[in-house]
């Protein structure tokens, strides 16, 4: 029951998307930009760690702009109807996964498009690779339930970001850490403690959101 | 008069335990270590300060749990007022903190695990005080708050349990690698440490009692009926 209605959830998101396509252009040009405005103003970048930094803030930030979308983007009314007709945990679930599907395609092309303009310091690509999946996976997931808290209030976009960043914070900074060594001579079994950290806090952060979301949209 | 101690006994011990912390703490002979010399005695201070408010955000994550299953405000209202005084003694911790380092590291502020992830959690909380000013509604701002504070606090156990022990290497002692912990302090040391620990930990409840008398009062007086 729980799965049918995550699966016809998530096809009402993409169908949503496509009819729309209002988020994912929207939010595809912000990429972009960001990337060609660092490109204008670094030119070279020589230092590897500077590159890392640079591509998970943009990463960062682009996250937040993409799942903040996530519960404004449809009438208050339309929502109630949903809640009416599906359970809160099968709406978070199915927001989670559908915002993975989302950052796993913006951050691909984050990556392309960053290495393109500023050319690529990445060793180890599967490290590289698997924390970046690892990363889109952790910001859909703890960024989903932010963004529903973030939508019950009065100022959505500025709470959005203050409510986001210490969550995000230890996501990130595990992240920068794996793929720095992704960059060096770092290697995938070397990194499986970071890696399992990871992975342990989506599923912390996840068990959470399934247990607390309920207590949410009603009002 | 009677009645009075049997209401009050432990606001007494908890002002005499941080006297004793204070006075003792200033005067018992500790073990002169190398770099560190007589900073140790900031132990007492700065070390208590995070227990009080690791105390304090946990009394609040109680009460936000106990709100959502009762939806009662009189838990609400000593949530929030409980992490006001853990944001205090966790400010009066980076404060302390930046003291000693400023003696023992060199810098008021050096890039430690342990430091930053207390910076995160002290940001954290505060988001958590700007999330309630933007909801008007009493229950549902009760509702959500108590969410966030849920989420704040495991993010506070990764910060400060986890992250430090993930990092290569801590200044902090018992992190990462580096020696002296509590367990082998010295016992001297801990004849004062313990009842400092105990005597702010008191201390704080008590400051969260008034504050959530003075926030009861501000509520009748909003709305008298």
């Amino acid at each position: 029951m729980l799965l049918t209605e995550i699966k016809f959830l998530i096809l009402k998101d993409i169908k949503l998307e496509f009819k729309q396509r209002y988020a994912i252009n929207g939010i595809l040009l912000y990429v972009v930009s960001t990337i060609f405005v660092s490109y204008l103003s670094f030119v070279r970048i020589i230092e590897p760690a500077t590159w890392n930094s640079l591509f998970w803030i943009i990463m960062l930030f682009a996250a937040v702009n993409a799942v903040s979308k996530s519960f404004v983007q449809e009438s208050t009314s339309r929502q109630l109807y949903y809640y009416t007709i599906a359970s809160p945990q099968a709406i978070i679930i199915s927001k989670i996964l559908y915002n993975f599907m989302l950052m796993g395609v913006l951050s691909l092309l984050c990556f392309v498009v960053f290495t393109a303009l500023m050319g690529s310091f990445v060793e180890n690509y599967p490290l590289f690779i698997s924390a970046l999946l690892l990363g889109s996976f952790g910001f859909a997931s703890s960024l989903t339930m932010i963004s529903a808290i973030a939508s019950r209030t009065n100022n959505n976009f500025a709470l959005m970001a203050i409510l986001s960043f210490p969550v995000v914070m230890p996501i990130l900074l595990i992240l920068m850490k794996v793929s720095s060594a992704a960059l060096d001579v770092g290697t995938l079994s070397g990194n499986m403690k970071y890696l399992g950290a990871l992975f342990m806090l989506n599923a912390v952060v996840i068990a959470l959101s399934f247990v607390l979301f309920p207590y949410l949209w009603r009002d | 008069m009677t009645e009075f101690f049997k209401n009050n006994w432990w606001k007494l011990l908890g002002v005499l335990l941080v006297l004793y912390s204070i006075i003792a703490g200033l005067l018992i002979d500790v073990p002169d270590l190398p770099v560190i010399r007589q900073s140790i005695r900031n132990l007492f201070f700065h070390v208590v300060m995070w227990f009080s408010m690791m105390v304090m955000f946990g009394t609040s994550l109680v009460r936000s749990l106990r709100y959502l299953s009762s939806f009662d405000l009189k838990h609400d209202v000593v949530a929030i007022e409980s992490v006001n005084v853990g944001l205090f003694f966790g400010i009066l911790g980076i404060i302390t903190g930046m003291i000693w380092a400023n003696f023992t590291w060199g810098a008021p502020w050096v890039n430690d695990p342990q430091l930053n992830g207390a910076a995160l959690t002290i940001l954290a909380y505060f988001a958590y005080l700007v999330l309630r000013r933007s909801i008007d509604e009493e229950n549902k701002r009760a509702r959500i708050a108590a969410v966030y504070n849920i989420f704040a606090f495991v993010m506070l156990v990764v910060f400060i349990g986890i992250l430090p022990r993930l990092a290569q290497g801590s200044l902090h002692p018992g992190k990462g690698g580096s020696p002296m912990t509590v367990t082998n302090l010295d016992s001297m040391m801990r004849m004062v440490f313990y009842p400092a620990i105990i005597g702010w930990i008191l201390i704080g409840f008590w400051i969260t009692g008034i504050r959530v008398k003075m926030a009861t009062i501000r509520q009748h007086l909003d709305n008298p009926e």
